[in-house]
């Protein structure tokens, strides 16, 4: 049994997000095999681009539904940019589009007169202890590539909140359940950290 | 807010480093991947590896350095040099590079900036642009061929012509100042940085770590990006860091 499955719904690159596991001792694999993904130990949800898409690629699959009921049963779920985003009820990125509604709360566009997308890096300050931060100084930089943030329904889900003309929040978890806007993959150590701490949860 | 970034360059021909850093303790100095691991742990934002291999039948040499590198530097990485076509871009990207950069290519057919921002999207386009005074008139003029050939653009049109095209950053070059060591062209950079919303990576320049400062915050850079005074070890990506950091920039 795999301990870490990034889910591949034919989206994006997942290798440096595979390596990057690798790169802390973490055994993970890149999967798109229903009966893999059943039984990992550990889900990573990955994501880039608009979150309609991702969205629909995910239901082609049938991995919506799967994630989900792995999500009910206590399974470990790590939501990565748009796969974190995809953990909310609803986005506004063209219209409304559902998402897996795990967490409650919505995915709303930057307004301000700040560069969109968010390209760089930014710090993440700690608002809540959480096993994911362990070893993570507060105030800790990491790199972001976004124009939507997620707005969580009760503050209870905010761990971690990032400033970019607005407050919002970065890192996000509830149970088992856990999202991060930023790219671990590409935050160097801190990244590597958090995806150590994800693997020990 | 987002950080000011520290940005090493490396040169690389035929999948090999000819400018980089100069580490005794590499076993190969020549690899990419060594010397970009190298610079991750010093600290380095972003690493930008131009690519300066003549041939362009080599393409593969190129994506297979990139895929190595992206199996072991857990920080952005952007290419440029060469790159013509979409196609050429979705090799690198898939490969695992995080932006690419586009200079001549674009110049002489600016829809590949459009083009190449709806495929991919903005934040993976950044367009180089180098720069040189016009003699005896005002303001700046593109060149190519490393400051050899002028192209008839006004710097500053184009690089608000580039942000409309997609343009998701500037990686702007000033050749009077390339190679001398006195520091970046802030004038060029400030006029740039006010031209346009998107970052500006100042380039060209760099001799000691005032000079970052005046090209973050006199010229207005949301990056600065050096080669050969990292390459030498004249300078750590630590040294301006703490430099910059001890004058209140916000570094990582």
């Amino acid at each position: 049994m795999s301990r870490v499955a990034i889910i591949d719904y034919g989206v994006g690159n997942l290798r440096s997000v595979e390596k990057a596991f690798a790169a802390t001792g973490c055994e993970a694999v890149i999967s798109a095999d229903e009966s893999l993904l059943r039984n990992a130990e550990r889900l990573v949800l990955p994501g880039v681009g608009a979150f309609a898409s991702c969205m629909k690629a995910l239901r082609e699959r049938g991995f919506d539904s799967l994630v989900q009921a792995r999500a009910a049963a206590g399974t470990p779920l790590l939501g990565i940019c748009v796969g974190m985003q995809m953990l909310f009820e609803v986005s506004d990125e063209f219209g409304t589009t559902d998402g897996l509604g795990l967490l409650r709360g919505r995915v709303r566009r930057f307004e301000n007169d700040l560069v969109v997308p968010q390209v760089g890096w930014n710090r993440i300050r700690q608002r809540q202890q959480h096993g994911l931060f362990a070893g993570v100084e507060d105030g800790s930089f990491c790199y972001f590539v976004h124009s939507f943030y997620c707005e969580p329904e009760g503050a209870d889900l905010v761990v971690g909140e990032t400033d970019y003309g607005v407050r919002y929040a970065s890192v996000v978890a509830r149970d088992n359940i856990c999202g991060v806007q930023f790219h671990p993959e590409k935050s160097q150590h801190v990244g590597l950290r958090m995806l150590k701490n994800f693997c020990a949860s | 807010m987002l950080a000011k970034r520290i940005i090493p360059c490396l040169d690389v021909d035929n999948g090999r480093v000819v400018k980089g850093i100069r580490f005794v303790s590499l076993t190969d100095a020549g690899d990419p991947v060594e010397q970009g691991k190298r610079y991750d742990a010093e600290g380095a934002d972003e690493l930008t590896f131009l690519d300066i291999t003549a041939s362009s039948d080599k393409r593969d040499i190129v994506t297979d350095l990139v895929r190595r590198v992206a199996d072991e530097v857990f920080i952005p990485f952007t290419v440029g040099g060469g790159l013509r076509s979409v196609e050429d871009i979705r090799a690198i990207l898939r490969a695992g590079a995080d932006k690419i950069t586009l200079n001549t290519a674009a110049i002489e057919n600016p829809r590949l900036i459009s083009d190449c921002a709806e495929t991919f999207g903005s934040q993976c386009i950044v367009v180089a642009i180098d720069a040189r005074r016009r003699v005896g008139g005002t303001g700046w003029e593109v060149f190519t061929h490393g400051g050899r050939r002028a192209v008839g653009m006004d710097a500053l049109e184009w690089t608000m012509r580039a942000e409309k095209l997609g343009a998701g950053e500037i990686l702007l070059t000033s050749m009077d100042c390339d190679g001398t060591r006195d520091g970046y062209d802030i004038e060029l950079t400030r006029a740039v940085s006010d031209a346009v919303r998107i970052p500006v990576i100042a380039s060209g320049g760099a001799g000691k770590v005032e000079h970052f400062y005046d090209a973050l915050v006199e010229g207005g850079a949301s990056a600065v990006l050096a080669a050969s005074l990292f390459h030498f070890g004249e300078l750590s990506i630590g040294d301006v860091k703490n430099y910059v950091r001890s004058r209140g920039v916000d570094v990582r």
